[in-house]
């Protein structure tokens, strides 16, 4: 019995501490005042950002230090909106923190049911009124109303169709075919193997098929090549991937294998491609091996070759899909 | 006495001053000094015309590498361990990486940066010269390459750009980070004929953009539209170095979440 705990009590609500402004009038008109000056600055910021509006020039500039030279009709605009919008809010903040009643109101929850006689008059209106209606004695208007509300709730769950069609083999598949010559990108021109120096790239498409004026960006997307020319010593592949290689010119997807992004930052000094998206790198010597980043596969080798007039043309189309992982990729 | 001595040679020199003759020889001589300046100036343009001062800039160019460059490159620009060889590299690779300062470099960091010139135009002009009299390689662009006002096209150089230069440069040319410290350097403020030797050289990491693939023309719609991102004002307010959403996330995450921060603060505050 002499060990068992008093329970603690309820200690309830601390005692009310009043405001300074609450017990003095004199710093009530204090808070008054500097309330009433916070909104004058906010119709200040307002008339600066008219004033900026309709009467300073969109051309002058001036130089402000760090920022550097500013266009005064964006500078003014932007500053007299930040003013007005800003002091609206310190005002109304300044407002109820100093005058506005601050003592704590108690409101106790009441029950959610209504009572019983309010309950039987709504239903006597509801009655009322679909009597008044005539939905009983009206069944055509009755079901054909039903009709359109249930067909029109139908509508969302038709939009889902979009997530369609499967793209089928729109995602393996590139422009690029046997004997598709190589372009530049922009310019379309065929390119010769000797126009390449050493350590030169050149970003390239394939050429337009007969009958199309444009590369589409769906296209592009898939499409796009880099071209780098290598002393041929300096390759570390394997016999295959060699053979798709000419006099040091390799070429590899632009687009990454771990997003899409286009990877065409190229290190002449290190022989390494950068992604500027994720920082994936690799390395073009080993037929774009990962050697950084969150890719997962080298970036798939365009095998290449020349025609007869010594012009770059792919040797067979891309033995991989190019881009980043899909669900029904192969590997 | 010496006072005396000194306020009499003051008193001569204001004599001679106000003079009658004073006022047209100082014009003579200002014309005389304006005119010699102009002509020795103006010389250093026509120094490589003929056969004789070309060897004789070669030779002074030879003096200057043996001086200033031949500790890494190696006595006879064969290269060495820290230093590659320049056997081969042109008059343009010169002009770029001793023009803009680049080289000789101030230390052996990962990459040489641009900053003021050790060497006059003349003297890199001779070491340019003296490179390419090594081994044939690419020339300094001339003039009739460089007018991008007449021959450029903005709009073609800034698609030209975007898919050729703005991976590394950015795609508003203030340049960007690449691996291990290394970075493509801003645009802004560099000369044309440097910037066409970037591309026709391939200085450092960047790869070469061979006249092939990105022609002459090309090159000077590349150039017209770098100098007009160059000229552009910031007509939408503060640019923050035109890099995109990294400064404009910073500023949003310290200047903009503080003043939240900072409000919401003020606003739990208990008003005394």
């Amino acid at each position: 019995m002499s060990n068992q705990l008093e329970p603690i009590k309820d200690p309830g609500l601390p005692a009310h501490v009043h405001r300074r402004a609450d017990l003095d009038e004199k710093y009530a008109k204090r808070a008054e005042t500097q309330v009433a000056i916070l909104f004058l600055l906010s119709a200040l910021g307002t008339v600066l950002l008219i004033v900026s509006y309709v009467f300073i020039p969109q051309d002058i500039f001036v130089f402000i230090p760090v920022m550097g030279e500013q266009n005064v009709h964006q500078l003014l605009l932007g500053l007299g909106m930040a003013i007005a919008l800003f002091f609206i809010g310190a005002g109304l903040i300044h407002w109820a923190k100093n005058l506005m009643p601050d003592e704590e109101v108690i409101a106790q929850r009441h029950e959610f049911r209504s009572n019983d006689e309010d309950r039987a008059e709504f239903v006597k209106t509801v009655k009322a009124g679909a009597s008044t209606a005539g939905l009983g004695r009206r069944p055509l208007i009755k079901r054909t109303m039903g009709l359109a509300l249930g067909l029109s709730g139908i509508t969302p769950i038709l939009l889902l169709r979009d997530l369609g069609p499967l793209p089928g083999d729109e995602l393996t598949k590139t422009s690029w075919k046997t004997g598709t010559y190589l372009v530049t990108d922009p310019g379309d021109r065929r390119i010769k193997a000797s126009d390449l120096e050493v350590g030169a790239v050149a970003q390239v498409l394939p050429e337009l098929a007969e009958g199309k004026d444009h590369h589409s960006l769906n296209d592009i997307a898939k499409d796009a090549l880099l071209l780098i020319r290598l002393r041929p010593e300096e390759f570390n592949l394997d016999a295959e991937r060699l053979s798709w290689t000419h006099e040091g010119i390799i070429a590899f997807s632009k687009i990454c294998s771990h997003m899409g992004c286009a990877v065409a930052l190229y290190e002449q000094t290190t022989k390494h491609l950068l992604c500027p998206c994720h920082q994936s790198t690799f390395d073009v010597t080993r037929a774009a091996k990962v050697i950084f980043g969150p890719a997962a596969r080298p970036l798939p080798q365009l095998a290449i070759t020349v025609d007869e007039e010594g012009y770059l043309i792919a040797q067979a189309p891309f033995n991989e899909p190019v881009g980043p992982s899909f669900w029904e990729r192969s590997s | 006495m010496d006072m005396n001595k000194e306020r009499n040679t003051v008193k001569r020199l204001s004599r001679l001053r106000r003079h009658r003759a004073a006022g047209p020889v100082l014009l003579v001589f200002a014309l005389f000094t304006i005119g010699t300046t102009f002509q020795v100036a103006s010389a250093v343009n026509t120094t490589t015309q003929t056969t004789a001062d070309r060897s004789a800039a070669i030779e002074e160019g030879r003096q200057l590498f043996l001086k200033g460059c031949s500790s890494c490159h190696g006595i006879n620009a064969e290269g060495g361990v820290v230093a590659p060889s320049l056997i081969g590299v042109g008059a343009a690779s010169v002009d770029f990486q001793v023009g803009t300062g680049r080289m000789p470099m101030a230390d052996m960091s990962q990459q040489a940066m641009r900053k003021t010139p050790v060497y006059t135009p003349a003297q890199v002009n001779a070491l340019a010269l003296y490179v390419a009299s090594l081994a044939p390689g690419p020339e300094i662009p001339g003039d009739e390459l460089l007018n991008y006002e007449r021959d450029g096209s903005i709009a073609e150089g800034g698609e030209l750009f975007r898919t050729n230069c703005a991976m590394c440069h950015n795609f508003a040319a203030q340049g960007g980070a690449l691996t291990k410290g290394k970075y493509a350097p801003t645009l802004m403020g560099v000369q044309p004929v440097h910037i066409y030797e970037a591309m026709i050289t391939g200085p450092q990491a960047m790869p070469v953009f061979s006249d092939k693939t990105i022609t002459p023309e090309e090159k000077a719609s590349i150039i017209a539209w770098i100098k007009s991102v160059e000229a552009e004002p910031q007509l939408g307010g503060a640019a923050l170095g035109r890099v995109g959403p990294v400064t404009e996330g910073l500023l949003a995450w310290t200047l903009g979440i503080g003043l939240l921060i900072g409000a919401a603060v003020w606003l739990a505050m208990k008003a005394r």
